[in-house]
């Protein structure tokens, strides 16, 4: 049985099928990778994880409970963060102000009245933050406002406001999309090293084929709304479904 | 059914005028994003129009007429305006009686170039600032025009009446077959009224069908997108700037015969124009004139004795009420549109 | 101390000074010289200073730090005065029950308000605020009579029942007083040429600003407070951390309409009287004005702008030609009569010619409100005494 169980999802927009009866299992403890040509849903999906859009069919569980119609902040309560995109973080604060957020909001849960507690006497919750920032490469610059990072900086922060929380499984969502070569790499052992070290369930959305096949365990192919093929790595290479639709259709 | 009637029409011109200076309002904040707290000023500047031509319009110097004597028996010195030396005496009168008309003409120019300055000089400044800068520089800009037309002009409203033929009433009931006096309305306000609907259907023609209106319309879908078309949307916008500041002074102008205009009638005016643009929704310039003549025709409607004496107050609150309903069940107004500042 | 850190605690005990000392620092210049006009010293206006300023400390909890804007505040500061005349005329004369429950009614009041209005953000939040306070506005001068006295308003009269007091036979309406202490009471000390005075109803109410900064700070420093920042930053990204925003964002509400209540309860006990005008959106326009033109966010700007907004509304507005021709009487007349004819319209009913420009030239040449000009004036004496420390990590917004 998977930490996620995801059971003949639909959603259309409009004309556009744009999940089609999607089926998929992600176990604990492994890097499951979802790759696909552009528009083949794969944003879509994870956004039916976290809550922003709503399946018209099918079921999403996690941890044997449904997901379906919560809301963002309650299944992210519920251990599953998200890492964005584009990076999504609270420009005007500290870099340590923006680790320190998740990780009481993880402690605290969805609202806590304490107007009256004190910053200072946080010091748990700045050693968490502060350990998770020296994991991602950036505890010298904790003391900087997020707006002054560069775009790779913002992107290892959105990975340690994920981490910080030591969710039961981290939605990663082209965590390398638009990086130089180097920093690719960075990421990828990034990655790989939280894998060891912290052995949380992955899900990744990616384009970088290096990426997927350097990090993940299992990987389900989704073209046009659809998982044409769920397997490990070595034999999605081979697989001829998914060289047709993917890897040799698409010049990417 | 003649009160319904009544109320009805008193409500369509409250709501022509809340249209009007609503839908230019919302060509500067519902489009350009500008919180602007001077656009009162702007209404109120063109009721001023009016003040200023006709005080031009009846500049006299003085004449000794030697048919009238005083009670010593030396002839009176009477003031004749320089009109009556141009045109005589009945074009004269029949010039200064239709001033308020007249001030459109006069109002258009000078209202396109203040905005224009405005733009220019101030507001230009304050696109990428927060909403706070923009209501504290506005709202400044706002007190200093009010001051300077206080210190010049007074502080007491100054009449501006209708032309004598609108002056009477007219005898809707007659029309539709009533008892006569059942239903009498006042002809300026059928003047109002016509003359918003024209204002309105002006500004969005020009907005259809020209190109400069259709650059403008993609400037507010999409600001970033047009400016890499090479196209100078900022220039663009200091037009519209130019005609959302006429809309408003035209609103004032043909507004002084109905309340004669003083230097505070804009903040006045400006709190129900906001509520205006938000009920209607931000960015839709259709729903700014919808929602101007629901809230005039249900405040109108809230104003009956009979409406009064079932839920007393009912006439004070209604916009208000109105506003709060449509906002929790229409997040974005009647007619907005997705991702206008909602940033 | 109490609490605070070091930065904090020097900033209260600034604070905490200026409130003690302000009848001197308020009335600088002799009674009979030409500046004594300046002088804001009377305990009329500073009253108004320490009242305005809790008004828009508690705003800024809310503006400042979740940037949600409303713009019915006054609503809760209405509220908060007709609760309290009519504690004064109910229960007692005594301040206390007073304020104590008009800060909580209009606490009450906010919670409902900010239930509805927070459903919506941005320009629709602040539309809706708005309609809610001019509606108590309209009710409050029309429906509402019997409780809000109407246009008139409400005030005390001999023959309130007033329970908790023992009734005197005849005499004057009692003044609000704080077990004995009237409100007006005041202490008149010469010295040469000054005349200071010590009003207790200022005191009290210093004492109250004090009590409501020192709350503010301790909120500004929660982690509470932090999660009110993260929602002015990006509170789409804070659901997607875990953290249901709408319950921050209501407290904050509800603290900020509760200080209101307490701002508009003190007006009433410094003076028995409360109008339907004070909740009209220009009074709510006036504490959003204080507020930015102070510096949002900041601790200390909103205070600052509510001196500076009242400073000037009571000055500028009593300045009038005589005054001004004694000022310029040096001159030669004919040079006394242009300087007067200039400065005319900026003073005597003009204040708001000067109000306004005054917003306009804040807002163009200091962008973060009269703080940041304070900063900027610090840091030029900082850089010259410490050039040579490095400027390392300072990068976090000063408050």
């Amino acid at each position: 049985m998977g930490i996620l169980e995801v059971q003949s999802v639909n959603k259309r927009f409009g004309g556009l099928q744009a999940l089609d009866n999607v089926n998929l299992d992600v176990e604990e403890g492994k890097v499951h990778a979802i790759i696909g040509p552009n528009g083949a849903g794969k944003s879509t999906l994870l956004n039916c994880f976290v809550g922003r859009l709503m399946p018209d069919t099918g079921t999403v569980m996690f941890n044997g409970k449904s997901l379906l119609g919560l809301k963002p902040h309650e299944i992210n309560q519920a251990g599953v963060s998200r890492v964005f995109q584009t990076p999504e973080i609270f420009t005007e604060l500290t870099v340590l102000e923006n680790v320190m957020i998740p990780a009481l909001a993880h402690r605290d849960g969805a609202f806590k009245l304490n107007p009256w507690a004190r910053m200072r006497s946080e010091g748990g919750i700045k050693d968490l933050a502060e350990h998770t920032l020296e994991d991602v490469g950036m505890a010298e610059k904790r003391h900087m406002t997020a707006s002054s990072m560069s775009r790779g900086d913002k992107r290892r922060l959105e990975l340690a406001m994920g981490l910080v929380q030591e969710p039961k499984l981290l939605l990663l969502d082209e965590p390398t999309a638009g990086m130089a070569r180097a920093d690719t790499e960075n990421t990828i052992n990034l990655l790989k090293h939280i894998g060891e070290t912290r052995g949380i369930t992955k899900i990744i959305i990616e384009h970088d084929m290096e990426v997927v096949f350097s990090l993940a365990d299992k990987i389900s192919v989704l073209v046009q709304g659809h998982v044409i093929v769920e397997d490990k790595p070595e034999n999605i290479k081979g697989n001829p479904k998914v060289q047709e639709a993917y890897l040799g259709g698409a010049h990417e | 059914m003649e009160a319904f009637i009544i109320q009805l029409l008193s409500g369509l011109d409250g709501g022509s005028a809340y249209a009007l200076i609503a839908l230019g309002l919302t060509l500067i904040f519902g489009t350009l994003g500008v919180v602007n707290f001077a656009h009162g000023a702007l209404f109120m500047l063109g009721a001023f129009c009016t003040v200023t031509l006709q005080r031009l319009l009846s500049l006299s110097h003085e004449v000794i007429d030697e048919s009238q004597k005083d009670f010593l028996g030396n002839p009176l010195k009477v003031k004749v305006p320089y009109l009556q030396d141009w045109f005589g005496e009945a074009t004269s009168n029949a010039i200064i009686d239709w001033s308020v008309p007249l001030a459109i003409l006069f109002a258009i120019p000078v209202m396109i170039l203040i905005g224009i300055a405005m733009e220019r000089g101030l507001i230009k400044h304050f696109y990428k600032r927060p909403h706070a800068d923009q209501i504290l520089v506005t709202f400044g800009l706002a007190i200093v025009l009010q001051e300077i037309i206080k210190a010049y002009f007074g502080a007491n409203p100054i009449p501006a009446p209708a032309p004598e033929v609108f002056r009477g009433s007219y005898d809707f009931g007659l029309l539709l077959g009533f008892e006569p006096n059942r239903i009498i309305y006042p002809y300026w306000r059928l003047v109002y009224f016509a003359f918003a609907a024209i204002v309105i259907t002006a500004v969005f023609a020009f907005l259809q069908f020209t190109t400069f209106g259709m650059v403008v319309r993609a400037g507010m879908a999409d600001r970033e997108t047009v400016g890499l078309l090479g196209i100078d949307i900022d220039r663009r916008f200091t037009i519209m700037f130019g005609l959302a500041a006429c809309v408003a002074g035209l609103a004032g102008v043909m507004y002084t015969p109905i309340n004669s205009p003083n230097y505070h009638m804009g903040m006045d005016f400006l709190v129900i124009s906001f509520v205006v643009v938000v009920v209607g929704g931000m960015g839709s310039l259709p729903g700014a004139v919808l929602a101007g003549f629901v809230l005039g025709i249900l405040q109108s409607f809230a104003s009956m004795r009979e409406v009064i004496e079932v839920i007393p107050g009912i006439n004070q609150v209604v916009i208000y009420l109105a506003a709060i309903i449509i906002l929790l069940t229409r997040p974005r107004g009647l007619l907005g549109r997705k991702g206008v500042m909602e940033d | 101390m109490f609490g605070l850190d070091t930065k904090d605690t020097r900033l209260f005990f600034f604070v905490a000074v200026l409130v003690a000392f302000a009848p001197f620092l308020m009335n600088p210049f002799p009674t009979e010289s030409g500046l004594a006009q300046f002088n804001g010293g009377y305990p009329d206006l500073m009253q108004r200073f320490v009242i305005f300023g809790i008004f828009a400390i508690g705003f800024n909890i809310l503006f400042g730090l979740t940037g949600y804007l409303s713009f019915g505040h006054a609503a809760f500061l209405g509220t908060g005065s007709y609760a309290a005349v009519w504690m004064l005329k109910l229960l007692t004369i005594n301040v206390i029950p007073a304020i104590v429950i008009s800060t909580l009614v209009a606490g009450v009041m906010a919670l409902a308000i900010g239930f509805i209005s927070l459903r919506r953000s941005g320009i629709y939040f602040s539309i809706l605020t708005l309609a809610f306070a001019q509606m108590a506005f309209a009710l409050a001068a029309s429906v509402l009579t019997p409780i809000t006295g109407g246009e008139t308003g409400l005030q005390t009269a001999l023959n309130d029942p007033r329970i908790l007091d023992f009734r005197a036979e005849g005499g004057n309406i009692p003044a609000p007083s704080l077990f004995g202490l009237e409100m007006r009471a005041s202490y008149e000390w010469l010295v040469g040429g000054w005349s200071f005075t010590f009003n207790v109803g200022y005191y009290i109410s210093g004492l109250f600003m004090l009590a409501a900064l020192y709350v503010a700070i301790r909120i500004f420093r929660s982690p509470f407070g932090l999660m009110l920042k993260a929602i002015k930053t990006n509170q789409n990204r804070l659901n997607y951390t875990g953290v249901s925003t709408r319950p921050y964002t209501l407290t904050a509400f509800v603290i900020s309409g509760m200080y209101a209540g307490l701002a508009g309860g003190l007006m009433a006990a410094m003076d028995p009287l409360a109008g339907a005008e004070r909740m009209q959106w220009t009074a709510s326009g006036e504490v959003v004005l204080m507020t930015i033109l102070g510096g949002a966010g900041t601790l200390l700007g909103p205070i600052l702008g509510a001196g500076f907004i009242k400073y000037f509304e009571n000055i500028f507005s009593k300045i009038n030609d005589s005054i001004l021709h004694s000022w310029f009487s040096f001159l030669p007349e004919g040079l006394e009569n242009v300087m007067v004819t200039i400065l005319h319209p900026f003073v005597g009913k003009g204040w708001h010619l000067t109000l306004g420009i005054l917003f306009m030239l804040v807002v163009i040449f200091l962008p973060g409100g009269l703080m940041e000009g304070m900063q900027r004036i610090g840091k030029m004496f900082s850089r010259k005494k410490k050039s040579d420390e490095t400027d390392g990590k300072a990068t976090v917004p000063a408050e």
